[in-house]
């Protein structure tokens, strides 16, 4: 991604995108006139008048009021400006289109679930038709996150109890970054996603298939793994991270940091997702998010299915 | 802070405020506001040091994506902790407690400030308030940003509510210095020295310190709230109390906006005195530059809402707070014109403090201008939370403040110390600064208008480059800071004799007291006939040259 961008800005995909852009480059462009404007003067004053033998002292300069006042009548026009532009601008980032086709965001430490209009539950990566007003309504169940598509150039915070949205066109069928903005903890640079956005028909086949229909609990479990971010914190090859690793976990023995020590069955590994600080293994953090309860029973079921199947 | 040897020549025997008595008693409950303005710098530079070493820290781990040196939960303590220290310890008092404190009643030629003990107060206030902030550090495994967010603050509990009340503590230390000195300035000036003839610099302070007095309760009010929502279980900030986080982001930003100009404003003040000295001219625009200050501490209590355009606050609220943002930067703006013009027909002398002002108002003139940037409604909502915001007020905080800071030592040193310093080292130093902090932070604009968001531990590998390259620039910086440092351990041991004033300059501490100065500051009331750069009145045309004037005046 972003190999079509330029210096300052990554590629532009949304039908936003191209006038915070234009708005972007007339500050930059204005900023450095400015600047090098400053900063030549700075440098010939100091050359020009350079202290060639201690004694010397400045000669009487008059103060020009004309100078003065030209200086705050100009910088007032050019800001009244840009707010005037950058207004226009964050009303249209703020007023979707009417017909936006509405998903639910519900976003959680450190995952993002999306509820499409026939109520299928998705989470992960956010599919979208393309060429086609999309508005996001969009919640949290723990603490502040923030969704935001560099490509897009549309950000907005997600808040525990409140709805906030957002609304953004894709022009092209790609795929485009999310990341979370809004500092959320440990796993904060984790809560990644994509946005892939499809051409109409497309979508509504993906949208028919997202269910997990077709597909086996293992190979359904092993999709939300990924999709819940899941791998961020534990492994399937055996590497330490955050938390164990999934690989030959299935019927070993756990030593709890309580002292017990427990076989991982199907219990302890669904007791573990949906309640993770009642029992918590020796050696590791309790750093696990309760946000994971909220998944829908029959993702659970493939959650423990493929979790099972890792050895 | 190592008690200097007598300065035989400088001082010819006499006593200073820095020989009068040298029992460690006597520094630790001194009332005398030089003594306390060097407890103050040898505080600050030991945190400043502390959180120096932990951004390093953080632009280590930052240097390649994936794990470098820490996990993600260390690397959060990390980026956390420096930020409360260095906005809390370090900018917010830095330049009112040390140099407000030496050099303002000096600048009015007052014996000290209004109320001496209160003064010593406030340092130990800042003392237990410091000292709290490492205990919570070190117990408490805060993770929160310095921003201390909620619901995710809350969450963490006690820790957080010990931090907020260290702060809330260094914030009366705040409050108390800032009552102390606008008593001061209010009724300690020396005779003539009226309003139109005050140094810029204590304009500046009187601005701050303003700001410190109406702002910095507000911290306090928050502090309590978020205690009484923990303890009484009252819903205030935390949703799952039917509390609202926004509320929270508003009473932050209506201390934390504030403080930013607290942060600034001595910085600015410490310029002017610079550019007037160093250029021999006089401040252009003075009447401008002093009551801008005072307007810009007024507006800056109407623009918080700026660090919220993407909270979920109501769009009428974010556009008039853009609105209002803009009447801040245009005398800022303004400013900077004066201090370029001050130069206009000047003597400009390039000596490491003039040196440190010139970097300033390169780095700070991108500072602001991106600070505008980010005002712009439309472009905010891209830039919010990246990078571009972090570069951005590293520029206004560490490129401004600090920088001024550092210049001001440099100037005030041989008055503060009565040494001279090397200045081929002061000069390497600056250079070495001002090249490290654009490395390490003008890549952060860059990486920031890409997309890449702050507060990250790991990131996408088409970062990598810029981050790299802004870590080799964090150690550039990192050792040009200690070749400043170098360079004032090295005048404190070895530096020759400082005369009473090295620069020429026009204002009281310089033209009327020795360096150091004596315990009580002058030895005669002084008497204020001219303006603080009134550099032809105070040395019309009789040839000499003007060391050769001071020598005679400083051995009369």
């Amino acid at each position: 991604m972003g190999d079509k961008g330029t210096f300052w800005l990554p590629e532009s995909a949304s039908t936003v995108s191209g006038d915070v852009d234009s708005l972007f480059y007339l500050v930059t462009w204005i900023s450095v006139v400015i600047f090098v404007l400053v900063v030549a003067a700075m440098v010939y004053f100091m050359m020009r008048y350079r202290r060639h033998h201690a004694g010397q002292v400045g000669a009487p300069a008059h103060e020009s009021k004309w100078f003065e006042m030209s200086t705050v009548v100009v910088s007032t026009i050019l800001v009244l400006i840009v707010f005037t532009w950058g207004f226009r601008v964050y009303l249209k980032l703020n007023i979707a289109p009417p017909g936006a086709y509405e998903i639910q965001v519900t976003a959680s430490q450190w995952k993002w679930d999306y509820t499409y209009p026939d109520g299928t539950v998705y989470a992960g990566d956010l599919h979208v038709p393309a060429d086609k007003p999309v508005r996001l309504v969009m919640n949290s169940i723990d603490v502040l996150h923030s969704f935001f598509v560099p490509q897009f150039r549309v950000k907005q915070d997600v808040l525990p109890n409140r709805y906030s949205s957002v609304w953004f066109e894709a022009t092209r069928a790609d795929t485009f970054d999310v990341y979370c903005t809004e500092y959320c903890g440990n796993q904060h640079s984790g809560m990644l996603g994509q946005v892939i956005a499809h051409p109409q028909e497309e979508f509504e086949e993906w949208l028919a298939s997202a269910g997990g229909g077709g597909l086996s609990p293992e190979e359904y479990g092993e999709r939300l793994f990924g999709q819940n971010n899941c791998n961020t914190c534990h492994s399937i090859d055996g590497t330490r991270l955050v938390g164990p690793t999934m690989q030959g976990l299935f019927g070993s023995q756990r030593q709890l940091v309580s002292g017990e020590s427990v076989e991982a069955d199907e219990n302890y590994l669904l007791s573990s997702i949906v309640a993770p600080a009642a029992q918590v293994v020796e050696g590791y953090p309790p750093a696990m998010p309760p946000s994971y309860g909220s998944l829908p029973q029959d993702q659970l079921d493939a959650l423990v299915a493929y979790i099972k199947s890792v050895q | 802070m190592s008690v200097a040897t007598a300065t035989p020549q400088a001082t010819s025997g006499k006593t200073t405020y820095l020989n009068h008595d040298k029992s460690i008693r006597s520094w630790l409950l001194t009332l005398d506001h030089k003594r306390i303005g060097l407890l103050y710098l040898s505080t600050i530079v030991v945190v400043f040091l502390a959180a120096g070493i932990l951004a390093l820290l953080v632009r280590i781990e930052l240097l390649a994506p994936g794990r470098t040196i820490v996990d993600a939960q260390t690397y959060n303590q990390f980026f956390s902790l420096h930020g409360i220290l260095m906005v809390f310890l370090v900018i917010v008092p830095s330049v009112p407690a040390i140099l407000g404190n030496f050099i303002m009643p000096l600048h009015i030629g007052a014996i000290d400030v209004a109320f001496p003990r209160l003064n010593l107060a406030s340092y130990y206030i800042f003392m237990v308030g410091g000292v709290l902030v490492v205990i919570a550090m070190v117990v408490g495994q805060i993770d929160t940003g310095w921003t201390f967010y909620t619901p995710y603050s809350s969450r963490l509990g006690a820790p957080v509510i010990f931090m907020t009340l260290a702060v809330f503590i260094a914030g009366f230390s705040s409050i108390l210095t800032g009552m102390n000195f606008i008593v001061t300035i209010h009724k300690m000036r020396a005779p003539g020295l009226t309003w139109n003839r005050l140094p810029l610099f204590v304009w500046s302070i009187y601005a701050t310190s303003i700001v410190q007095v109406l702002a910095t309760p507000v911290i306090g009010i928050t502090m309590l709230l978020l205690l009484l929502e923990k303890t009484l279980g009252i819903g205030i900030f935390d949703p799952a109390m039917g509390g609202d986080p926004i509320l929270f982001q508003h009473f932050f930003w209506f201390y934390s906006h504030p403080a930013v100009y607290i942060m600034i404003l001595p910085a600015f003040g410490i310029i002017s005195e610079l550019m007037g000295v160093f250029s021999r001219q006089e401040v252009m625009g003075y009447k401008f530059v002093a009551l801008s200050s005072v307007a810009i501490a007024f507006l800056g209590f109407l623009v918080w809402g700026h660090h919220m355009f993407v909270s979920g606050q109501s769009t009428v609220s974010s556009v008039v707070f853009s609105l209002i943002t803009y009447l801040i930067g245009i005398p800022t703006g303004v400013k900077v014109i004066n201090w370029v013009g001050t130069m206009y027909k000047g003597s400009v002398s390039l000596k490491t403090p003039m040196l440190y002002a010139l970097s300033f108002l390169f780095l700070f003139t991108i500072g602001g201008l991106t600070g505008v940037m980010l005002g712009v409604l439309g472009v905010d909502v891209h830039l919010h939370d990246t990078y571009f915001v972090v570069a951005h007020f590293h520029y206004v905080m560490m490129g401004g403040t600090i920088v001024a800071l550092i210049g001001g030592l440099y100037y005030w040193w041989p008055k503060i110390t009565g040494k001279l310093y090397n200045e081929t080292l002061g000069r390497i130093g600056c250079l070495l600064v001002f090249v490290g902090f654009n490395t390490t932070f003008f890549t952060q604009f860059v990486l920031g208008s890409q997309g890449m968001p702050r507060r990250y531990y790991d990131y996408a590998e088409k970062y990598a480059d810029l981050h790299a390259l802004s870590t080799y620039g964090s150690w550039i910086l990192a050792v040009g800071l200690f070749v400043a440092l170098y360079t004032f351990i090295q005048s404190l041991m070895r530096g020759a004799p400082a005369p009473a004033n090295p620069w020429g300059g026009a204002s009281l501490e310089w033209t009327h007291t020795t360096s150091p100065p004596s315990p009580h500051n002058f030895e005669e009331q002084p008497i204020v006939t001219h303006g603080p750069y009134d550099y032809h009145h105070f040395y019309a045309g009789d040839g000499q040259s003007v060391e050769a004037e001071l020598a005679s005046r400083s051995e009369a």
